[in-house]
């Protein structure tokens, strides 16, 4: 149906250079296609604004990033001077860089409610596998892309945190030792990692970055957004062949979420120019030393969209298992497709067991977060294993308790009351 | 050139041209492989930092009983322990609370895999990274400074990890082998070698 309302804006033969131009370049087709003739869901709410924040932030990150790139220098002796440069002397360099050090755990926080929103109304479900795929692999890209940026300030975090993270590629058996050298290019965390993270951070993943979010993009247009119904729209259509329940992308949705940017852009400010380093939760003081390696921080955590792993891997008694779990915590979420036996998509009409075990699993990773801020010590281990036990079998028992929790029935149209 | 021409009414041979497809294909994927050898191998230790990671000498001469000093190699802190009779003392009697108590599991040279973890039991030579994850661990070298059964030895600061004053790690602790024992020798009675031994450098 897209192609013919395509077809239809383009056909009557206009004049003039935008004539010329839609000859040898299709502009008003793409528009016509993916923005005008494209329906999305009317029953859209809050939680949808999170996918295009995501995108206004990479938008954020690069630009600032770019300009970031222009007076830092990679380099054992240069790099935390050249931060330190930015801050005190780049004209509006210290706005730039807390705009990308913020923008880095913005994006976190709204993929992670984006995540959320997926679990909510079961958007990961047939036939949607593939775009819950593609938005994993974009997860996990931003989860490199953000810890090899935090080692370029070669603060003493930066370094420790290095040290800590590709020390776990370590505890691979046979290859481990191996591996660890060949990524630090060096006996320990050197200029030659830094240099190589530099190059990672700012050509390689980013370009990896762009490519899966289009990815996901095409995905998305090929099966359409799921809603807070679960409903597919695409089963009711009108007369016109379009979706009873859909309303054209371009003009409402752009719109609404413009009006999500702007909140965005309100709070994103505040902690930008009054709380830039968000009590150390954003940007650790650790950081604010040189790297020395001769000197770990008395207390070592990673910024807090990692904590909730890092506090699984400290719950284990044992290095390889503990770093095994962490990476079983991280590519659970890649399973949850065919995890998930329920018949309907939505915690609307699902039953109290999934409703429960959605709510554990959130308490949980909260909890699992706040944990791996703590020193790994007495009562805060034995919690972590705790929550770390609830993580896990919300993914791993997913199969049996969505297959008996007693679901209501869904509505053949999308529940939607006017303003 | 006839002979090449394709003759109407022979059927294409299907079988010949997978088979050819896919030997072309194959013969480029291991081009393609050996073509990614010096991308990977660019990422392995430069000629100058192997030359940096050469053995590195240490004057023992200053060091007095029961101290610790520190020296670097291949950008590791190497910890040296002057232990005094009584810390030696301390290694021995609590085998039952140590994960690898006769360092089977873990990494030290041949002269090193002794109850002392040591050459002679005076001196301790052991790379300063924790075998968790990396971190420095502490020396709290005196008695019950940690709880009142601890004999002495080393605490990790980032996950707890727990050491003798031979380097073997405690029960309970994330860390799963002892600390590295580096190969080191005595060029003569007040020098120490780290990095390098009879069998020459490492």
């Amino acid at each position: 149906m897209a192609t013919e309302s395509a077809a239809a804006t383009a056909a009557p033969a206009k004049k003039g250079l935008w004539a010329w131009v839609n000859k040898r370049l299709p502009v008003d087709e793409f528009v016509a296609e993916q923005l005008t003739g494209y329906y999305a869901p009317k029953n859209f709410n809050i939680w949808y604004f999170f996918g295009s924040l995501a995108g206004v932030v990479l938008v954020l990150q690069l630009l600032t990033g770019i300009f970031l790139t222009m007076f830092y220098k990679p380099g054992e002796l240069t790099s935390f001077d050249s931060v330190e440069y930015i801050m005190r002397e780049v004209n509006f360099g210290w706005l730039i860089r807390y705009l990308h050090s913020t923008g880095a755990s913005a994006f976190f926080i709204v993929v992670y409610l984006h995540m959320f929103r997926a679990f909510l109304y079961g958007s990961y479900k047939k036939p949607r596998e593939l775009l819950w795929l593609l938005g994993m692999l974009v997860y996990l890209v931003l989860m490199a892309e953000a810890f090899m940026g935090y080692v370029l300030p070669w603060g003493n975090m930066s370094f420790w945190g290095a040290q800590v993270i590709v020390n776990l590629f370590g505890t691979i058996p046979a290859i481990g030792p191996g591996l660890v050298e060949w990524i630090r290019g060096d006996y320990g965390i050197a200029d030659a990692t830094l240099s190589r993270f530099f190059a990672l951070h700012v050509v390689a993943l980013p370009l990896g970055l762009l490519l899966v979010v289009a990815l996901h993009l095409v995905a998305l247009r090929r099966t359409g957004s799921n809603n807070p119904d679960g409903i597919e729209i695409k089963e009711k259509l009108g007369a016109d062949g379009k979706p009873l329940d859909g309303i054209p992308f371009h003009p409402y949705y752009t719109v609404k979420d413009i009006f999500g940017i702007g909140v965005f852009f309100i709070l994103l400010a505040i902690v930008v120019f009054f709380v830039p380093t968000l009590g150390g939760l954003f940007l650790e003081a650790p950081n604010f030393d040189p790297a020395n390696p001769m000197s770990t921080p008395e207390h070592i955590a990673p910024v807090w969209y990692f904590t909730p792993y890092y506090a699984i891997l400290r719950a284990v008694p044992d290095q390889r298992l503990g770093a095994l779990l962490m990476g079983l915590a991280v590519i659970s979420f890649l399973f949850v497709p065919w995890l998930d036996r329920s018949p309907v998509k939505s915690m609307r009409y699902r039953g109290w067991l999934s409703r429960t075990m959605l709510a554990l699993f959130v308490v949980s990773f909260i909890a699992l977060g706040y944990l791996g801020l703590q020193p790994a010590e007495g009562l805060y281990v034995m919690l972590a294993r705790i929550f770390a036990a609830v993580y896990f079998a919300f993914f791993w028992l997913m199969p049996i308790y969505t297959s008996i929790d007693k679901v209501r029935p869904v509505p053949e149209r999308v529940t939607y009351h006017a303003h | 050139m006839a002979d090449h021409a394709v003759v109407a009414g022979e059927p294409v041979d299907m079988g010949r041209r997978k088979f050819l497809t896919r030997a072309t294909a194959a013969t480029g994927a291991v081009g393609a492989a050996f073509a990614l050898v010096p991308f990977i191998e660019s990422w392995a230790p430069s000629e100058r930092a192997r030359a940096q990671g050469a053995p590195t000498e240490l004057d023992l001469s200053k060091l007095e009983p029961g101290q610790m000093t520190t020296t670097v190699w291949r950008r590791s802190p190497i910890y040296v322990v002057r232990r005094t009779p009584d810390m030696v003392k301390r290694i021995a009697g609590h085998d039952a609370d140590l994960k690898d108590p006769n360092s089977d599991k873990s990494e030290q040279p041949a002269y090193a895999k002794n109850p002392v973890r040591a050459r002679s039991a005076e001196y301790l030579v052991l790379v300063g990274t924790c075998t968790h994850l990396g971190c420095l661990p502490k020396q709290r070298f005196a008695e019950g400074e940690l709880y009142p059964s601890w004999p002495g030895g080393f605490f990790c600061p980032c996950h707890g990890s727990r050491f003798d004053l031979a380097g073997r790690v405690f029960q309970g602790s994330p860390a799963s082998i002892n600390l590295r024992v580096p190969p080191y020798s005595y060029p003569n009675e007040r020098t120490l070698l780290v990095g390098g031994d009879e069998k020459g450098a490492a």
